[in-house]
C-alpha cells in the first residue's frame, strides 16, 4: 500500500488517545467495599490463578461469588489467569489470594491499563485495519479515514481505556469473524466469532446474523452438494472451538451447568441500573418489574427480540450479502439491546461495532448513531469521573467523521440510502419528499438535546426527590433515538436496492 | 490527520488540525507535569497578591520570578482569571499547591494561550509560496508546514506534559517572521521586541533580526551586483525602528527604572550562577567535550597517565553537582562560551551585513562571488536566525535541552521549500526531539512520549520524502543508520538499562549516552546547516532553473 505510512500514522493517533484517555480514572477508584468493574477484574485474576478450575464457578469459602464471582465464559478466565501470572512475575501482593482484595496502587493501574492496550493491539486494532483494508470501491484515502474514524470511536475507548473492560477482545474477536466472513473464509470466520462469544456471552447478540449469512451462504451453494459440504464444516468448526474452550469444564454435569447458571443470570432481572433500552425507559411510567412475575417477564422480552429481529433474518437467510449481512448485525443487535432480557448499558458497544463497519457507506446515520450511542452511556462515565475525556474523545470522533466523510453533505436520499423505500412510498403518498430534510431536522433536534441535557447534568443538581432525573432522561432520549434507529436499519435492509436489483435478474 | 486530509477542497483542513490537536492537549490534562507548574502558580501568585515594587525581589519560594516585565504582566492578567477557579493558588505562601481545579487552570491557560500560535502558523502558510503544489492535500507544503508546527513533538510534551508557556511565545516568533516575509518589517520588529520583554532567550536570535532589519530594510536600495550602497540609508526608517523597539522597551522596564529596580531585574534574568551544562546535559557541543573529557580520563587512569587522588570527585558523579569540573580538558569558562557562540554567529552575520538584499533583486548574481556574497531574501534571514539559534545552542553556557526547539520550529518554514533543507532539518529535529525524551521519566508517560514521538517521526520523514520524492533521497546511508540508532539506544536506556546491576552503579549512564548520541547528531546538522549556508546556490539561480 503506497500510503502505509499514513497507516501507521492513524493507528498511532489511535493509540496515544487510548493510553492518554486511560491515565484518567477508573471505575470504582477508591469506593470500598465492592469497588467496580476493575476491581472485578483484578480479583478473576487472584481467583483464576490461585483456585483450581474446578472451583472458578462455585462458591467457596475462598470464592465468595457475590463479590464480584467470575461471570463470564471460559476464555475471560484463561485471559485473566494469563494476566494473573505476568502479574506474579512483577508483584505477587497484585493477585494474593483474600489479601489482595480492593488492591489499588499507581504501578497496578499502569499494568492492568497496559493489559488492556495489549489485548486491543493484539485482537480489535489489526481486525479494523484490515477490515478496512478489504473494504472495496472506496479510494486508499478513505479507507485510512475510515481506520481513523472507527478506532476513535469515543464509546469503546471510554469503556475499555477510563472505566476499565476488556470489550476490544471480544469486539475484536468478531471482527475478525465479520472480515472472515465476508472474505469467504467462512471456518476461520466462525472460528474467530465461536471466541468472540467464548470471551463475552454478550457476544450472542451478534450470532443470529452469522449464522443466518452462513446458512444463507450453504443454501445458495445448493443444500445437496457444496452446500452441505460447508454446513457440515462449519458445524464441526464450531462444535470444536467450543469443546476446546470448555473442556476443563466438560469432566461433570454439574461444571457444565454450573458455568451456564453464571453465564446467564435469570434471576437478575428485566434490566439493571440504567439502561437506554425499551423496559427501563417504559418503566418511568409503568413499573413492569414490580407487576409482572419474572417468568413473564422472559417470555414477554424473548417474543418482543424475536419478533423484532425476525424480518431482517430472514431476508439474510433468502439473499446473503456482505452488507446485507452487516446491516442485519446492527438491526439484530439493537433489537437484542432494546428488547432483550439483562441488558447492561456497556451492550450498546455492540451494536456501535457494526456500525462502525457501515460507516464508509452512510456516514451521515452512522455517526449520529455513534454519538447517541456514546451519549447513552454518559450516567456510567460521570459516575467514573470521566466526564473531560468524554467529551474530548467525541468531539474528535465528530471532527474526524465530519472531516472524512463531509457528513453534512451527504443527507440525500440516495446517500441514507432510503431512495428505494421513498420511491416505493411515493406510489402511495406522492406528496413523500421531506423525507432527507426531515433526517436533517431530527439530527439537529437529537444533537441539541444530547448536547443540553449533557450540560444539565454536569451542571445542575437533580430535584431532591428525584435525583435519578437526569440519568433517566439521558436513558429515555437515547432509547427514542435508538428506537428511530432500528427502524431506520431495518428499513434499509429490507429495501436494498442492490439485491433488489440481484433478485429481479434471478427471477 | 490522515483523514483531515480528506477534508481537501473544503478548505477547513486547517481548522480540522488545530481542533484535533488542541483536543490532544485536552486529553494530556492529566498527565505528569514538572516543578515549572509550581514555577508558575508562584508566578501568579507573586503578581496577583504583591505590589509591582516587590516582584522582583520576592523569594518565599525558591522559584523566583525570573522572566522579563512583560512575562509578569501576562500572569498578572492570568491571576485575575485565576481567581475565578481556586483563590487558593494566588497565595505566595502556598507552595506546591495543586488542586484539580489550579491544575485545570493552569492547563488550559496554556492550551488557551496557544491560539496565537495557530494564527502564526496560518500566517506562515500563507507565506510558503505554492509553486509545488500537487494534486493531493497532504502533499501540499502548506499542510505539512502547519502539521509540522502544530503538531511539533517537543512543542507538544514541553507546553501540555512538563508545562511550560513556550506555544505562545513562539506564536509571537513566527508571526514576525511571517510579518517580515509579508515585508511588514515594522510589525515584525514590533512583535520580536514584545518577544523579547516577554523571554530573554530569544535574544539568541536577535543578532538575525537586528542585522536582517538594518541590511533590507534600513538600506533601500543595493548596488546592481547586489552588495550594500550606503547612501541609500534611511534615517527614518532606522528611527522609526529605533522608536518602536524604544517605545516597547520602555514600556517593560520603564516602571522598574523608576523605581530604581533595574539591576535586580537584571540579576534575576541572568544568573551566572549556574554551570556549563544543566543537570542533564543538552546534546550540545559541551556535551561532547564533556564526554571526551570523562574518556580522556578514564583512559588516563587505566594507562596510569592520572593521579586518582588528583580527580576530583565529583566529576565522576557527573550530573548530581551543577559546576562540572573537568579533569584533562581545560574547563570552560562563560566568557569562552560567549566568545565560541559569537563566532559561530558571526561568521554568518557579517555575511549577511554584506549582502542580504530585498528578493526583488535576486538572481542576476553572475560571479563567482555571489558563492560568498549570495543575494539574501526573508529566507535568507530566517537561515540565518535557524543557524544563530543553533549555534547559542551548540556553545551557549547552561543550555536547556527545550532550547532546541528555538532552532527547530523556524527550520520547519525551511524544511518544506528545499530538499537540503528538508534533510538538515530531519536530522535536527529527530535528534533534538528524542533529547527532551529525559524530560518526561514517569512510567504512565513512556508510552505517550513514544507514541508522539513515532507520530511525529515517521510522519515528517515520511511527508518530506513524499514531496521532494523527484530529488535526490534525502538520508545518506550514514544518516539513515544513525537515525535508527535511536530506537535501539531508546530500548537500550530505558527497557533495558533498569534491569541491569549498572542502574545503581551508574545512574546516570542512559542520560550521559542519550546526550551524547544525541549531541553528536545536533552538531552534524549545526555542521551541514552551517556549510550548506555558506556554499548553496544562491535561490534565484535555483529559480531560474
Amino acid at each position: 500500500m503506497e500510503k502505509w505510512y499514513l497507516m501507521t500514522i492513524v493507528v498511532l493517533i489511535g493509540l496515544t488517545v487510548r493510553w492518554t484517555v486511560s491515565l484518567n480514572s477508573y471505575s470504582g477508584a477508591g469506593k470500598p467495599p465492592m469497588f467496580g468493574d476493575y476491581e472485578a477484574q483484578r480479583h478473576w485474576q487472584e481467583i483464576t490463578f490461585n483456585l483450581p478450575v474446578k472451583q472458578w464457578y462455585f462458591n467457596s469459602s475462598d470464592n465468595n461469588l457475590q463479590y464480584w464471582g467470575l461471570d463470564y465464559p471460559p476464555l475471560t478466565a484463561y485471559h485473566s489467569l494469563l494476566c494473573a501470572y505476568v502479574a506474579k512475575f512483577i508483584n505477587p501482593d497484585w493477585i494474593a489470594l483474600h489479601t489482595s482484595r480492593g488492591y489499588e496502587s499507581q504501578a497496578h493501574k499502569l499494568f492492568m491499563r497496559t493489559t488492556v492496550l495489549i489485548a486491543d493491539l493484539l485482537i480489535y486494532i489489526p481486525a479494523v485495519v484490515l477490515y478496512c483494508c478489504s473494504l472495496k470501491d472506496i479510494s486508499t484515502k478513505k479507507k485510512i479515514a475510515n481506520v481513523l474514524c472507527i478506532l476513535l470511536y469515543p464509546g469503546l475507548i471510554l469503556i475499555d481505556y477510563g472505566h476499565f473492560q476488556y470489550n476490544s477482545v471480544s469486539l475484536g474477536f468478531a471482527l475478525w469473524g465479520v472480515l472472515g466472513v465476508s472474505c469467504d473464509w467462512d471456518l476461520l470466520g466462525s472460528l474467530a466469532f465461536c471466541l468472540a462469544i467464548n470471551y463475552k456471552q454478550m457476544e450472542l447478540y451478534h450470532s443470529l446474523p452469522f449464522f443466518c449469512f452462513l446458512l444463507g451462504k450453504c443454501f445458495k451453494k445448493g443444500l445437496k452438494g457444496k452446500g452441505f459440504v460447508l454446513l457440515v464444516k462449519l458445524a464441526c468448526t464450531v462444535v470444536a472451538s467450543f469443546v476446546l474452550c470448555w473442556l476443563p469444564f466438560f469432566t461433570e454435569r454439574e461444571q457444565t451447568l454450573q458455568v451456564l447458571r453464571r453465564l446467564f443470570p435469570v434471576d437478575r432481572g428485566l434490566f439493571e441500573d440504567k439502561v437506554a433500552n425499551i423496559w427501563c425507559s417504559f418503566n418511568v411510567f409503568l413499573k413492569i418489574r414490580d407487576i409482572l412475575p419474572r417468568h413473564i417477564q422472559l417470555i414477554m422480552s424473548f417474543c418482543f427480540t424475536f419478533l423484532s429481529l425476525l424480518p431482517a433474518c430472514i431476508r439474510l437467510t433468502l439473499q446473503p450479502s456482505s452488507k446485507g449481512f452487516r446491516l442485519t448485525l446492527v438491526s439484530c443487535a439493537l433489537s437484542f439491546f432494546l428488547f432483550s432480557f439483562q441488558v447492561h448499558e456497556k451492550s450498546i458497544l455492540l451494536v456501535s461495532l457494526p456500525v462502525c463497519l457501515v460507516l464508509s457507506e452512510i456516514p451521515f446515520m452512522s455517526t449520529w448513531f455513534l454519538l447517541v450511542s456514546t451519549f447513552s452511556l454518559l450516567p456510567l462515565l460521570l459516575k467514573d469521573e470521566l466526564l473531560m475525556p468524554s467529551v474530548v474523545t467525541t468531539m474528535a470522533f465528530f471532527i474526524a467523521c465530519v472531516t472524512s466523510f463531509s457528513i453534512f453533505e451527504k443527507t440525500s436520499e440516495e446517500e441514507l440510502q432510503l431512495k428505494s423505500f421513498s420511491i416505493s412510498v411515493r406510489k402511495y403518498l406522492p406528496c413523500f419528499t421531506f423525507l432527507s430534510r426531515m433526517i436533517q431536522y431530527l439530527f439537529l433536534i437529537s444533537v441539541i438535546t444530547m448536547v443540553l441535557l449533557t450540560l444539565m447534568t454536569v451542571t445542575l443538581d437533580p430535584p431532591q426527590k428525584l435525583p435519578d432525573l437526569f440519568s433517566v432522561l439521558v436513558c429515555f432520549v437515547s432509547c427514542l433515538n435508538f428506537l428511530f434507529f432500528l427502524v431506520y436499519f431495518n428499513i434499509i435492509i429490507m429495501w436494498d436496492s442492490k439485491s433488489g436489483r440481484n433478485q429481479k435478474k434471478i427471477s | 490527520m490522515a483523514a483531515f486530509t480528506i477534508a481537501a477542497g473544503t478548505g477547513n483542513w486547517f481548522s480540522a488540525l488545530a481542533l484535533g490537536v488542541t483536543l490532544l492537549k485536552c486529553l494530556l490534562i492529566p498527565t505528569y507535569h514538572s516543578t515549572d507548574f509550581e514555577v508558575h502558580r508562584n508566578w501568579l501568585a507573586i503578581t496577583h497578591s504583591l505590589p509591582i515594587s516587590q516582584w522582583y525581589y520576592e523569594a518565599t519560594s525558591e522559584w523566583t520570578l525570573d522572566y522579563p516585565p512583560f512575562f509578569a504582566w501576562f500572569e498578572y492578567i492570568l491571576s485575575h482569571v485565576a481567581k475565578y477557579f481556586d483563590q487558593e493558588m494566588l497565595n505566595v505562601r502556598n507552595l506546591n499547591y495543586s488542586s484539580s481545579r489550579t491544575l485545570l487552570f493552569q492547563r488550559f491557560s496554556v492550551i488557551f494561550m496557544d491560539v496565537l500560535f495557530v494564527y502564526a502558523v496560518h500566517e506562515c502558510c500563507k507565506c510558503i509560496d505554492g509553486k509545488k503544489v500537487g494534486k493531493e492535500l497532504t502533499e501540499k507544503p502548506k499542510f505539512i508546514l502547519s502539521v509540522l508546527l502544530m503538531w511539533n513533538f517537543g512543542l507538544l510534551i514541553v507546553d501540555h506534559i512538563h508545562f511550560q508557556y513556550n506555544g505562545f511565545l513562539f506564536g509571537l516568533m513566527l508571526l514576525s517572521i511571517a510579518r517580515l516575509f509579508q515585508k511588514r518589517h515594522m510589525e515584525g520588529a514590533f512583535f520580536f521586541a514584545v518577544l523579547l520583554h516577554f523571554k530573554h532567550i530569544y535574544l539568541y536570535v536577535a543578532p538575525a533580526y537586528g542585522v536582517y532589519l538594518l541590511r533590507s530594510y534600513c538600506f533601500t536600495a543595493n548596488k546592481p551586483d547586489g552588495s550594500v550602497r550606503w547612501n541609500s540609508f534611511s534615517f527614518v526608517r532606522v528611527i522609526s525602528l529605533g522608536l518602536v523597539v524604544f517605545l516597547v522597551s520602555a514600556l517593560s522596564l520603564g516602571p522598574f527604572l523608576a523605581l530604581n529596580q533595574l539591576p535586580q531585574v537584571f540579576s534575576r534574568l541572568f544568573p551566572f550562577k549556574r554551570g556549563l551544562c544543566h543537570a542533564y546535559w543538552a546534546p550540545n557541543f559541551w556535551a561532547l567535550y564533556n564526554a571526551l573529557d570523562k574518556v580522556l580520563s578514564v583512559i588516563g587512569l587505566k594507562l596510569k597517565f592520572l593521579d586518582p587522588n588528583n580527580i576530583p570527585k565529583a566529576s565522576m558523579t557527573s550530573g548530581l553537582v551543577q559546576q562540572f569540573q573537568h579533569t584533562v580538558l581545560p574547563s570552560v569558562t562563560p566568557l569562552t562560551t560567549l566568545i565560541c557562540t559569537l563566532i559561530a554567529i558571526l561568521v554568518r552575520t557579517q555575511q549577511m551585513i554584506l549582502l542580504p538584499q530585498p528578493p526583488e533583486y535576486q538572481g542576476i548574481q553572475p560571479s563567482i562571488f555571489c558563492l560568498w556574497f549570495k543575494p539574501q531574501g526573508p529566507r535568507g534571514f530566517l537561515r540565518c536566525l535557524t543557524l544563530c539559534a543553533l549555534s547559542s545552542f551548540m556553545f551557549g553556557w547552561h543550555v536547556h535541552e527545550k532550547a532546541i526547539l528555538l532552532a527547530i520550529l523556524p527550520m520547519s518554514l525551511l524544511s518544506v521549500q528545499k530538499a537540503g533543507d528538508a534533510s538538515i532539518f530531519l536530522i535536527l529535529t529527530t535528534t533534538g526531539h528524542y533529547s527532551l525524551f529525559p524530560l518526561l521519566f514517569t512510567a504512565p508517560e513512556l508510552p505517550i512520549k513514544i507514541l508522539l514521538m513515532l507520530l511525529f517521526t515517521i510522519y515528517s520523514i515520511s511527508s518530506l520524502k513524499t514531496l521532494f520524492r523527484k530529488e535526490k533521497p534525502l538520508f545518506n546511508w550514514m544518516e539513515t543508520f544513525y537515525l535508527l540508532g535511536l530506537g535501539p539506544l531508546e530500548v537500550c536506556c530505558e527497557f533495558v538499562f533498569p534491569f541491569t546491576s549498572w542502574k545503581v552503579k551508574y545512574p546516570f549512564l542512559p542520560l550521559l549516552l542519550t546526550s551524547v548520541y544525541c549531541a553528536v547528531g545536533i552538531t552534524y546538522a549545526w555542521f551541514k546547516l552551517y556549510v550548506s549556508v555558506l556554499i548553496d546556490p544562491p535561490v534565484g539561480k535555483t529559480k531560474k532553473q
